[in-house]
């Protein structure tokens, strides 16, 4: 599973650069995001603009990955294809997380 | 002058013959299958969402299996996916030789409520929920020492 990461003023990119969040990577993933995110900026940005595809075990690691920042950080997501954002609307996960169309969105209106 | 192409070799491109994909659970045994019955499915043309839809739900599915009726401390066991084309969509039937569904009988398929603290957000249980939603004619039954999970995929073929 591989993220690139970048740190701007006031919060961290993270993106993934697999097509797919499934079952086979779910656990990399968490472990991946938990070294990404141990320590820096309290705003994480998750840019999911290369992902086509996810399962249940992969939603459930980012709600995983947002739930291990704590109470004082905060996972917004950006970049979400058709068919990962239809599975945030059908669990209603997106409600839980900020979700943003694009990356440059999300960046302008988190104000970096 | 040419005569315009006729357009039944198209129409006869749609329709599928009955097809199975075999597979032998393990950590990639998901997408392998997952890829060859998308392979197989390729003469409908789905469109993206359909596609999609297609994939998730059968990945579930998968999922389940692979996790709890081959679970990883036992033996690995075979998956059969079978799929037939039927008027009101894709007919598919999974079957397996691993534990029988807790119960005899499919999980409801509920999600957890959401709200409040953020530390009780569910991690999981969306699974059967998907399954349940983007299915349809969802049936379990333990045959002969198997599992066999049947259901309806509505595709359109337009």
């Amino acid at each position: 599973m591989k993220l690139d990461t970048k740190t701007e003023d006031l919060l961290r990119i993270v993106s993934v650069q697999d097509a797919r969040i499934d079952a086979a990577v779910a656990v990399e993933f968490k472990d991946a995001m938990r070294a990404e995110t141990d320590n820096g900026p309290d705003l994480i940005v998750l840019d999911l603009s290369n992902v086509e595809f996810i399962d249940s075990s992969g939603l459930g690691a980012i709600v995983a990955a947002m739930k291990s920042l704590g109470r004082d950080r905060k996972l917004a997501l950006a970049g979400l294809t058709p068919t990962v954002e239809r599975v945030f609307k059908l669990t209603r996960m997106d409600s839980v997380f900020s979700v943003f169309p694009t990356l440059e969105g999300a960046l302008s209106e988190l104000g970096s | 002058m040419m005569s315009a192409p006729r357009d039944t070799p198209e129409q006869n491109d749609r329709v599928l013959s009955p097809f199975e994909v075999h597979v032998t659970s393990g950590q990639l045994a998901v997408r392998e299958a997952l890829e060859k019955f998308l392979d197989r499915l390729r003469p409908l043309k789905l469109d993206i969402e359909e596609a999609g839809t297609i994939e998730l739900v059968l990945a579930e599915v998968l999922n389940n299996i692979v996790e709890h009726a081959y679970p990883e401390t036992g033996p690995d066991g075979p998956i059969a996916i079978r799929c037939t084309q039927k008027s009101n969509g894709l007919l598919v039937q999974i079957k397996d030789q691993g534990s029988a569904m807790p119960d005899g009988k499919l999980p409801l398929g509920e999600l957890s409520p959401i709200g409040g603290d953020i530390a009780d957000t569910p991690e999981g249980g969306f699974g059967w929920f998907l399954i349940q939603h983007l299915a349809h004619d969802v049936s379990y039954a333990r045959v002969n020492d198997e599992n066999l999970l049947k259901m309806r995929l509505a595709v359109t073929l337009s």
